[in-house]
């Protein structure tokens, strides 16, 4: 048992997790789904997360939906009921179950050596006889036996059945012969476990009111409305998982919602590109022509794009990069969540180049992200990379309504229409006329006099090309002025001192969920900490101030070799010796009891037992 | 100071164009490239097309990757606005500027490195999108500006300045272009101002992808003796298959043609190209047909030249894609944000 759990018995009503271990390309995603849903629209917070492999079908998938009253919306590090479908991990997941926990499988075939673990109760429904016996086709079959399970669990955690039988409606509402067979073979688990169960389990669910005015959404959607709101009108990318279904949601909301509907035409160019390379080109050349372009990726695609994100650093081009991170290096567990591109990122291309990068926590600030990142773009002349990752991009998370301020118009920055032009003596591309780093620029169309060559090459501040040193500095220089007045643009950091301790957790992004979780279970070991989640590079004036009131200070990130840690050490003056990394880097998303353990371990090493099966998630 | 603005001084009596401007107002900087260099010559035939189609010179956008050939941008229009990219991306941001904006000229300079070796899977995918650009590429089959390696357009058996000898097959960018689909393909010779000027009138007229591979000799690094990219072995060589006349929509077809010889395209716009055939059995407007007489003559060692195939394609990009007349970069937010309303409806599905 993990040290965030600390006293199980409380933890039986809308407190558990469920893990189930299938077989991807069978139809379990839908069955999962639903069983989430119904628990949401009980009232209950719930999370879920889906490990999938990189692969079509045939390969094991995991999805784990957590019941959780308080609204953590991290994993655990826990599992309480395996549902174990895939023979193929059988091992592995028995193993996976928590003292006093539950396994679940298809008992259609007897598995004796499952029974080995005396700590935990088997359950045994015979799932593909209940379903070879209702249903015809081998492929129904198959896609039913999954269903049934959802049924078996809705009996057994006191699931609401009017509930499901109204999600199903939804889902198929233009199928509605399937609503039904579905709903036979959720009544088969049902009444199978009834029958030969005590129903419900000590692990049940019981309505709350806990989620009204909020949402299931993952990262990628929340993105692309972002885009869509934000005025987004040309979209080119190359697919790659996991960003590909950010596109793929806004080509879904663009078509509905940005077609003119007296003449079928569209105000979006959607450009699947031919590889990395070209879909940042023309994110750039779009930009360059005054359109809100914006591509995503993940980093075998960043990668691609350095040269190009250099010539938009330094030709001054406004872009939006979406990079939803993904295992590394190289080809890496595509389909596993990672936070590792934050350096290659941040110093993207050769030569001096600084680029603007936001970290978004959850679906809800991808979408408030995506927005500030074309504002953020535009006013700097500069791209701006939004760094989420799989775990938010792909997962749905609860999270509060989005909302949308009707007053809102899109900051342009600098850019001279006609009549400006026509009032200036002569134009100059890259004059710092405001003295705050951001020149003022032109596009093509406007007018002779307005009109300047863009080039990556050896530039002066008038625009024009030179091998001088002197001019080449002066822009260079420049450029570091725009980029303190970024600072002052970029959103701030997220502190909570509210422990008013020497300790603090310092992190980005997703690590947010499981922090908050961590820290309240701190808290009740009476060990206060404070948090700050730094939200942007270049880090906002709020960042130095928390690193130098702390003492001690946990870096909390997702990659093997400390890299934002070693991006506070080189963008601030934090004393290194400071520092203590807790790095979570096996693909799966970070669990609270993974922070729990190392805050614990380094600040009192011999005042906790440990005991040695502690899941460090 | 490395850039040289070229001197402003018009004569009062030099013939102006429909919208009252001077040739002088279609130039740009001052050329750095080597005295006799063939692109030079290209430059000059871009600007006198420019000018003679009354282009308004804010509305021509000058696209260039990395190469001698990439930096002629700068040196005409200086009135539209320019950028030179990095190696072999061109079309790419070529791309992305007409999806922002369909309504302008979009003019692309490459060369043979950055359009066959680097730059090829952009140049491909541009023609597969008939992206609306004239893209020429200034051919002179070797590196120029890091001194006379091989490029991709480099023949068999030419030899290189310090004499070694290429023995790799050349990619042809007209016969690739034509399997690929492009709907406006040409072939001409920076010496020969009176086929480029026309061609690259028609090409910037064209709706869709319009391709010149433009023969340009570099005169420091190929135009030696054993060359096949030389002045000397082109002018040789090169072979006008189909002379093409462009006739704008304003101006009367006054040449004489004779019946048969004559073939006269249609451009989108109403304007008019007057295909002369000056060889037996070509046919310009049969792609099957062309490439096979191309290929033949390529193989007796030369190039044929003009406009070789030409189709009035009725889909380039913003087609397909179903864009408003309106340029995107000129939508009004009102038009793109669905507002907190619509914003209340999509949530409703994810509750």
């Amino acid at each position: 048992m993990s040290t965030s759990t600390l006293n199980p018995a409380a933890r039986r009503v809308n407190d558990f997790a469920i893990k189930i271990a299938t077989v991807n390309g069978t139809g379990s995603a839908s069955a999962n789904t639903l069983l989430m849903k119904s628990i949401f629209r009980s009232g209950i917070p719930v999370m879920g997360k889906n490990y999938f492999p990189s692969n079509i079908q045939g390969l094991p998938t995991w999805y784990e939906i957590r019941v959780t009253k308080d609204g953590y919306v991290a994993r655990s590090g826990r599992v309480d009921i395996m549902v174990a479908m895939n023979a193929e991990t059988y091992a592995r997941d028995v193993k996976e179950v928590a003292p006093g926990g539950y396994l679940v499988y298809d008992s259609t075939w007897p598995r004796p050596a499952l029974l080995k673990r005396e700590d935990i109760t088997v359950i045994g429904v015979p799932l593909a006889r209940l379903c070879n016996e209702s249903f015809n086709g081998v492929r129904t079959r198959i896609l039913m036996k999954n269903i049934c399970y959802a049924g078996v669990l809705a009996a057994l955690l006191d699931l609401d059945l009017d509930l499901i039988r109204k999600l199903l409606a939804e889902t198929y509402a233009k199928k509605p012969q399937l609503v039904d067979s579905n709903m036979k073979a959720i009544q088969l688990g049902y009444d199978y476990a009834k029958a030969n169960f005590t129903c419900p389990l000590p692990l049940r669910v019981e309505k709350l009111d806990k989620t009204a005015n909020h949402i299931l959404i993952d990262g990628n959607t929340a993105a692309a409305l972002g885009c869509v709101f934000a005025g987004a009108t040309v979209a080119a990318w190359y697919p790659i998982t996991p960003s590909t279904s950010l596109m793929d949601a806004y080509k879904s909301f663009a078509d509905r919602m940005r077609v003119d509907p007296a003449t079928g035409r569209k105000n979006f160019a959607f450009i699947q590109a031919e590889d990395e390379l070209a879909a940042i080109g023309m994110v750039i050349g779009a930009n360059w022509n005054g359109a809100r372009a914006f591509t995503a990726t993940s980093g075998p695609g960043i990668s691609l794009m350095n040269e190009f994100l250099g010539l938009a650093y330094y030709a001054e081009v406004p872009a939006v990069i979406f990079d939803i991170q993904r295992v590394g290096p190289s080809t890496g567990m595509p389909t596993r969540t990672q936070q590792c591109d934050v350096m290659a990122c941040a110093y993207a291309s050769h030569g001096d180049t600084r680029h603007v990068c936001l970290y978004p926590a959850n679906p809800e600030e991808c979408f408030y992200m995506a927005v500030q990142a074309f504002d953020l773009a535009e006013r700097l002349q500069t791209p701006v990379l939004v760094l989420s990752d799989l775990d938010i991009g792909m997962n749905d998370w609860m999270c509060r309504d989005l909302k949308w301020d009707d007053s809102y118009r899109p900051d342009r920055g600098k850019v001279l229409d006609k009549e400006a032009v026509m009032k200036l003596e002569k134009f100059h591309r890259f004059i710092d006329k405001d003295g705050d780093g951001i020149p003022y620029r032109t596009l093509p169309g406007t007018h002779p006099k307005g009109a300047y060559f863009a080039r990556g090459s050896g530039h002066s501040q008038y625009g024009t090309y030179t091998e001088d040193s002197t001019e080449y500095q002066i822009v260079l220089d420049r450029l570091v002025k725009k980029w303190d007045t970024a600072r002052k643009l970029v959103p701030r950091a997220v502190i909570d001192a509210t422990a008013g301790s020497d300790i603090g957790i310092v992190s980005i992004g997703s690590c947010e969920g499981a922090i908050r979780e961590a820290m309240d279970i701190l808290k009740a070991h009476d060990v206060g900490v404070d948090y700050m989640r730094v939200r942007s590079f270049p880090f906002s004036e709020d960042v130095e101030r928390f690193l130098a009131a702390h003492k001690l200070l946990f870096v909390v990130e997702q990659n093997r070799d400390a890299q934002f840690r070693s991006l506070l050490t080189l963008e601030s003056s934090v004393e290194k010796s400071k520092l203590r990394s807790l790095l979570h880097y096996n693909g799966m998303p970070i669990s609270s009891s993974f922070i729990v353990d190392g805050v614990l371990a380094e600040i009192s090493p011999r005042g906790i037992a440990r005991p040695k099966d502690a899941a460090a998630g | 100071m490395t850039f040289i603005a070229k001197p402003k001084i018009a004569h009062p009596s030099l013939p102006k164009n429909a919208l009252g401007l001077t040739r002088r107002e279609y130039e740009g900087a001052l050329s750095t490239l080597c005295a006799g260099c063939g692109h030079d010559s290209i430059t000059a035939a871009i600007t006198e097309a420019c000018w003679e189609l009354s282009l308004e010179p804010q509305n021509v956008v000058k696209l260039s990757g990395i190469g001698c050939s990439s930096k002629t941008t700068a040196y005409f229009v200086s009135g539209g606005h320019g950028f030179n990219s990095v190696h072999g991306r061109m079309p790419s941001i070529a791309m992305g500027a007409n999806a922002a904006n369909r309504n302008l000229h979009y003019i692309g300079v490459s060369g043979d490195g950055d359009t066959l070796s680097i730059g090829l899977g952009q140049f491909c995918h541009a023609i597969r999108r008939n992206l609306n650009m004239l893209y020429i590429i200034e051919n002179n089959g070797v590196y120029g500006l890091t001194k006379g390696q091989f490029s991709a357009s480099a023949d068999i058996g030419t030899k290189a300045k310090k004499g070694e000898t290429n023995f790799q097959p050349p990619i042809d960018p007209v016969l690739l272009a034509m399997t690929l689909g492009a709907t406006f393909v040409a072939r001409s010779f920076s010496g020969d101002k009176r086929q480029l000027v026309p061609l690259i009138q028609a090409g910037l007229r064209h709706k869709g992808f319009a391709l010149i591979d433009v023969l340009s000799p570099c005169v420091t690094f190929n135009d030696h003796e054993g060359s096949t990219k030389s002045y000397a072995y082109t002018r040789e060589h090169y072979e006008p298959a189909v002379h093409a006349d462009f006739v704008p929509l304003e101006r009367e077809i006054v040449a004489d043609y004779q019946e048969g010889e004559t073939l006269p395209v249609v451009m989108h716009d109403g304007s008019r190209i007057v295909l002369r055939k000056l060889e037996a059995g070509y046919d310009p407007t049969n792609r099957v047909v062309a490439a096979t007489h191309i290929q033949e003559r390529m193989k007796a060692g030369e190039y044929l030249t003009g406009l070789l195939y030409v189709e009035e394609s009725e889909t380039e990009f913003h087609d397909i894609n179903a864009t408003p007349d309106a340029p995107l970069n000129s939508l009004p937010f009102e038009a793109l944000t669905p507002g907190s309303k619509g914003l209340e409806k999509v949530l409703a599905r994810y509750r």
